[in-house]
């Protein structure tokens, strides 16, 4: 997905710039306060960020070589956006991606120059912020174990992907140089970026799983997950002070909230996806999803070949599908979101610094 | 690390264009790809001249066309794409050796390969004429916030770090008899992501550390300043300038 250069017409690249060179500059300022993190007293953060950041995005840069068999002889490989924004917050994870990108774009000539603003804002902007969002949300309405850390990156990758195909259709209807009708690039472009999220969000979920178990310390989603300290008062467990806030909140809601969002995402996405994917839909897509190193690329060049492939078969259905899962996905983002920028604000008098502790 | 931390993109040699300031190519390349973007499709000619344009910056920097058409490779996907655009785009249709073509989706098609094609030849010769840290020293030339160039040049100090770990991590994971294959074994290579993760992570913070104790506090110093004469930035806006002249011309021819 990586844009080359005259995709995407000159106003609106230039629009994407700003908005890519916006976004960078605040990550810039929220990636220090991540860096900082909370184990080290001694920084105050601001030099700390360079080469954290900067690992991390070698990581991004080497990962995205690190090749998944899919099946017989093709594979696919990370993209990373997801991975970035739940292993070390979302401001860094738009930083790391971004200079990824960059970097990508002056020394492998990989995405143009002038669209480099267009390939921020898909990729890392809209990848990274999406999976957070959602993974939040889902954080906060699953109980606090490390399973539904890994669940909730797995939904939140799984949306991710597709989410960034969206914004990629969106920008190429403002200012697409070609004239492929849009229902056309929507639809090819969601449905195969859907299967190229199904591959992602296992993968992140299995690779977010894998750090958790190691150093959960490490994770940034997961900073809230410590177990509340506990004191031996006489030889009975008593919660130290600090941790009431958090074993106060009722767990029956977001049970019913857990169940709601899955049921919904299961029934939109998966049951009319079976419904209506022949063999044939499904092996071409694998196909297209594994080229080699790549993979984001041969999905897009492919993509018309893939609404053809599948057109006859249920384009109706297979669209209904995917409008139900980015309808549902949309929702999710929407609704949890100010419901989480509603329930920080209440918290906000309470105590001078909740995003931790919560 | 016998290379030093020189890319394999990049081509040594010491030819006027490999001399010029890395912000001054920067630039250039920049306001040549704007120029070759605002460019209208239906002029055909400009493309041609831009394309020899470019072959004579080539030609001036000694990258052998071969080079240069290899590099071009990386392009591909994106010429796949353009090939079928004839066929799903609607419009008038014409026909040519008996299939019928949209004439819209020829003009998209040539639109995406021409502009695609000159601005990946621009990256690429201003990427095998300019050494990596000399690229990271234009970037930083060009205001672009110093934190961002650092993190980028320990993205790219790293990269072989961690590519090489990645590698060795597929060595032992494969003299233990693991073979990837299919969806099976991607519980185990995501494991491996996740140690490299947590390696790079740490080796983030040794890093870290060991620059504070030599007195790191946020900023790098800067040694060799580049600096341009107006020479070297008149004859690196050459280029950008004859092709604006180009594009203007397409534009009222």
């Amino acid at each position: 997905m990586h844009v080359p250069d005259g995709f995407i017409n000159a106003p609106v690249s230039a629009v994407t710039g700003v908005v890519a060179a916006g976004a960078v500059a605040v990550s810039l300022r929220g990636a220090r306060r991540e860096l900082g993190g909370p184990s080290h007293a001694f920084s105050g953060g601001g030099e700390k960020t360079a080469p954290l950041a900067g690992l991390v995005a070698a990581f991004i840069f080497a990962v995205q070589m690190l090749n998944f068999p899919v099946a017989a002889g093709t594979s696919g490989h990370l993209l990373g956006g997801a991975l970035a924004a739940i292993l070390v917050g979302p401001y860094t994870g738009v930083l790391c991606v971004s200079v990824v990108l960059l970097m990508q774009g002056i020394l492998f000539a990989d995405g143009g120059l002038t669209a480099l603003g267009v390939n921020i804002t898909d990729m890392a902007i809209t990848t990274t912020v999406v999976a957070y969002a959602l993974f939040r949300g889902l954080v906060k309405v699953l109980p606090r174990t490390r399973r539904s850390i890994t669940a909730a990156s797995f939904v939140a990758a799984l949306l991710s992907v597709p989410a960034a195909a969206l914004v990629f259709t969106a920008i190429y209807a403002l200012g697409g140089t070609t004239d492929v009708p849009i229902t056309k690039v929507l639809t090819a472009m969601v449905g195969v970026h859907i299967l190229i999220g199904i591959g992602e969000a296992v993968i992140t979920a299995l690779t977010v799983g894998a750090v958790i178990a190691v150093r959960p310390d490490l994770v940034y989603g997961a900073r809230g997950l410590t177990a509340p300290l506990k004191l031996r008062v006489g030889g009975e467990l008593v919660d130290a002070p600090a941790a009431a806030p958090a074993a106060a909140r009722t767990r029956s809601t977001k049970k019913v909230w857990g169940i709601g969002i899955v049921t919904a995402l299961v029934l939109a996405g998966f049951v009319s996806f079976y419904a209506s994917a022949s063999p044939d839909g499904l092996e071409k897509v694998a196909h297209d999803k594994g080229i080699d190193a790549k993979t984001k690329q041969h999905a897009t060049s492919d993509s018309p070949l893939a609404d053809y492939s599948v057109k006859d078969i249920g384009d109706a259905r297979l669209a209904g599908g995917l409008a139900g899962v980015i309808g549902v996905g949309v929702t999710v983002v929407v609704g949890s979101g100010v419901f989480w920028a509603v329930r920080r604000r209440r918290a906000e008098p309470a105590s001078e610094r909740t995003p931790e502790a919560v | 690390m016998g290379a030093g931390h020189s890319h394999r993109l990049y081509r040594h040699g010491h030819s006027p264009v490999h001399d010029l300031p890395p912000h001054c190519k920067l630039a250039a390349v920049f306001l040549f790809v704007v120029v070759v973007v605002s460019t209208p499709r239906e002029a055909m000619w400009p493309f041609a001249l831009y394309a020899v344009l470019l072959a004579g910056v080539a030609g001036a920097a000694r990258i052998p066309a071969g080079y240069l058409l290899k590099r071009l490779l990386i392009e591909i996907p994106f010429v796949a794409f353009a090939l079928l655009m004839p066929f799903v785009v609607p419009g008038e249709q014409v026909h040519v050796l008996g299939l019928s073509l949209s004439e819209n989706g020829l003009w998209g098609a040539w639109n995406v390969l021409a502009k695609g094609t000159l601005g990946v030849a621009a990256s690429v010769i201003l990427a095998s004429t300019t050494e990596l840290r000399a690229l990271l020293l234009g970037l930083q030339r060009l205001r672009l916030p110093s934190i961002l160039v650092q993190i980028a040049s320990f993205m790219i100090r790293y990269g072989d770090v961690i590519t090489d770990e990645m590698r060795r991590m597929s060595i032992a994971r494969r003299s233990r008899g693991f073979e990837a294959r299919g969806v099976r074994s991607w519980g185990v290579l995501a494991k491996s992501a996740g140690a490299l993760f947590i390696r790079s992570y740490e080796r983030g913070e040794r890093v870290h550390l060991a620059m504070v104790s030599r007195g790191y506090a946020g900023a790098m110093p800067v040694i060799d300043e580049v600096t341009a004469t107006r020479a070297q930035w008149t004859r690196a806006v050459s280029l950008p300038a004859a092709a604006l002249a180009v594009c203007v011309l397409g534009w009222t021819l």
